[in-house]
């Protein structure tokens, strides 16, 4: 049953894209033995604009034309240009790092859509990275899967979207209505930019908090993006590790490794190196530096230093 | 997706791909598919046999159906994948950025580079925010790459590895099992040979890594542990192992290092008149307790053992003469 549906579809397919010119539903009725056997027209109508659906659920971007001379019955095409996937041409270092991201998803949706990507651009002539082949890394999401396509869709067709949103203080999940900007990740975690229409304001939400599902309020077109909209500069107001200074410190040979790890430069001299850090928050990087002792210095700024200085003071007179 | 829509989605995909590898093993057609070989030859038969009744020239040939090889000969219209469609563009491009935020996972040159070819194929990216910028890193040779490279060859690494709580850099050889991923930090499981045990290691914490000659080998029955627990690795000090020997710290923490408890693991703790917290804190190391002290500055106190308290106002004396500051102790 389900195969001579399938050979019906592709029957189909291989109908409309024999050329540019529009096939009639009559002439397809004729071609088609399953459309041929349908004991009405009814009955015709209604498998074909199933199977219309079908396929255009499946991304087949079939296009009806004008209504013809004869008749007005308009005809149908599927341009091979819209229907054809660009060349991609991955190297296998790329089809690895694609395949790798690939496996972010444990959604079955997002996941199979994910499997279903990678085979279209392997069938390009691509090199094939098997399952077998790619090393055990495994990535992931922090939550929120089922909200990326909804959202990122909605932002594509400037729709407006309704959701479940539970923040970081809030009892029970709210109800929230907003004109989605874009979908932007900040160290790992996932959040969407857009106009909140309840507060009429710009909101920042983040996906993992999303529950249920993101659903299409209205009419696609329905608002525009505001040409300047730094989607990043949004999120990035959150990102409390975005470094703005700089520090330079004295670092004892063999020790304070943490530092080293993200020194932007490092000079060495006898018994110690001179590191350069960048940071953000002052007492953070004064708390971590205290931590290490008479391991590390700081040499500048003088803020910095006096900060330090007063929380190792601070330890001793506590201590007493 | 019905099952014929399923089947047809597999097929527009699996003529072009098998189009361009001609004599390809069905075994490995159908792997990479994650169908049966039996389920393969029925999609090949059902696309060779599709045929329109007065269009001869609408056909997919197809050879070698009886070997175990097959090739397709002329793929018809349908010799191109189907473009990507949204969701599918979408499932990509975020587990590319994904992947992109979390420094060590990828080869990041690799994954910039198919990032760009895969929007530009896709026509989409519209509503996705750019790629994350590359971390800030200490210069010279990336040590995740040769953890990725002992992971591909399965072979056994050199870890030169930094535990925070003694500020040390520790030297062990790891078998490696896999790279997992918590937000925007890689960890890599693998069994140690120094501990022989199963341990985690946070990727920006390995300081240098050496692929090995020998074949990474645990002992039989070494697993890594399951994927649910890859959140909890964040919440617990990786190098934190307490046994009876240890030395049991009381700290008093005020108000600001309440947090205190919830990364360092503590026998008990009692609620203070100030609003902090009294806490007994076991540890083989005390010089754990001696830095978490100096970063908490005048939040925490040690009340005992006196050696232990001792330790912390030495090392605040010694850290604040580097500054050229002598501190007076007051000890009426």
């Amino acid at each position: 049953m389900a195969e001579s549906k399938t050979e019906r579809l592709l029957q189909l397919v291989l109908c409309l894209t024999q050329g540019q010119r529009y096939v009639t539903k009559d002439r397809l009725r004729q071609a088609i033995p399953d459309y041929a056997a349908c004991p009405t027209t009814d009955a015709f109508e209604r498998m074909f604009e199933r199977d219309k659906n079908e396929l255009r659920e499946l991304g087949v971007p079939l296009e009806t034309g004008p209504p013809g001379v004869v008749d007005d019955d308009p005809g149908y095409r599927i341009d091979r240009d819209a229907y054809a996937l660009p060349e991609v041409r991955l190297n296998r270092d790329e089809m690895t790092a694609v395949a790798l991201a690939a496996r972010v998803w444990r959604e079955p949706g997002p996941a199979s859509a994910a499997a279903r990507a990678l085979l279209k651009l392997q069938a390009d002539g691509t090199a094939t990275v098997g399952p077998a082949e790619l090393p055990p890394i495994e990535p992931r999401l922090s939550g929120g899967e089922a909200a990326f396509e909804p959202l990122i869709s909605a932002v594509g067709a400037r729709c407006r979207v309704r959701f479940q949103y539970r923040g970081p203080r809030d009892p029970v999940p709210r109800d929230r209505s907003l004109e989605p900007w874009g979908v932007v990740s900040l160290r790992g975690r996932w959040y969407v930019v857009g106009h909140d229409l309840a507060r009429a304001d710009v909101r920042v939400f983040r996906l993992s908090r999303i529950e249920g599902a993101v659903t299409a309020d209205g009419p696609p077109g329905a608002y525009e993006v505001p040409p300047d909209a730094d989607l990043r500069a949004r999120v990035d107001m959150f990102d409390a590790a975005r470094p703005t200074a700089s520090a330079t410190l004295r670092v004892r040979a063999g020790a304070g490794y943490g530092l080293r790890r993200r020194a932007q430069s490092a000079v060495r001299s006898e018994g110690h190196d001179i590191l350069t850090v960048r940071y953000r928050e002052l007492g953070v990087l004064a708390e971590e530096i205290a931590s290490y002792g008479s391991s590390v210095v700081v040499q500048e700024p003088a803020e910095l230093r006096a900060d330090v200085v007063g929380r190792l003071q601070a330890v001793l007179d506590r201590s007493r | 997706m019905a099952a014929a829509s399923a089947q047809l989605a597999r097929l527009l995909s699996l003529v072009p791909w098998l189009r361009a590898r001609p004599g390809v093993p069905k075994a490995e057609a159908a792997d990479a598919f994650g169908i049966t070989v039996q389920q393969l030859e029925k999609d090949l038969q059902l696309a060779f046999t599709c045929e329109l009744p007065g269009q001869p020239e609408v056909f997919i040939d197809i050879d070698y159906l009886d070997s175990d090889r097959v090739s397709v000969i002329d793929a018809g219209s349908i010799d191109r994948p189907l473009r990507l469609r949204s969701d599918e563009a979408v499932a990509l491009l975020v587990g590319l950025r994904a992947l992109a935020a979390v420094p060590g996972l990828a080869d990041r040159a690799a994954l910039d580079s198919a990032l760009a070819k895969v929007e530009d194929a896709a026509g989409a990216g519209r509503g996705l925010g750019p790629a994350p910028e590359p971390h800030d890193r200490a210069a010279g040779p990336d040590p995740a790459a040769a953890v990725r490279d002992a992971l591909a060859l399965r072979r056994r690494l050199h870890l030169s590895y930094w535990v925070p709580s003694r500020d040390e850099i520790t030297e062990r050889d790891v078998d490696p099992f896999r790279l997992v991923s918590v937000d925007d930090t890689a960890y890599l499981e693998g069994y140690c040979h120094a501990s022989e045990a199963v341990r985690t290691f946070r990727l920006d914490r390995v300081t240098a890594a050496v692929v090995l000659d020998e074949p990474a080998t645990p002992p039989p029955g070494q697993v890594p542990a399951g994927p649910g627990d890859a959140r909890a690795l964040r919440d617990s000090p990786a190098s934190f192992h307490p046994s009876q020997e240890d030395t049991v710290v009381v700290l008093d923490l005020g108000p600001q290092a309440r947090w205190v408890p919830e990364y360092y693991a503590c026998e008990w703790v009692q609620e203070a008149p100030d609003g902090g917290l009294r806490v007994g804190l076991r540890t083989a190391d005390p010089r754990l307790v001696v830095r978490l002290a100096l970063r908490l500055g005048g939040a925490a106190r040690v009340v005992e053992p006196p050696q232990v308290a001792a330790a912390v106002r030495e090392a605040a004396t010694e850290a604040l003469a580097e500054y050229g500051v002598s501190h007076v102790v007051d000890r009426g």
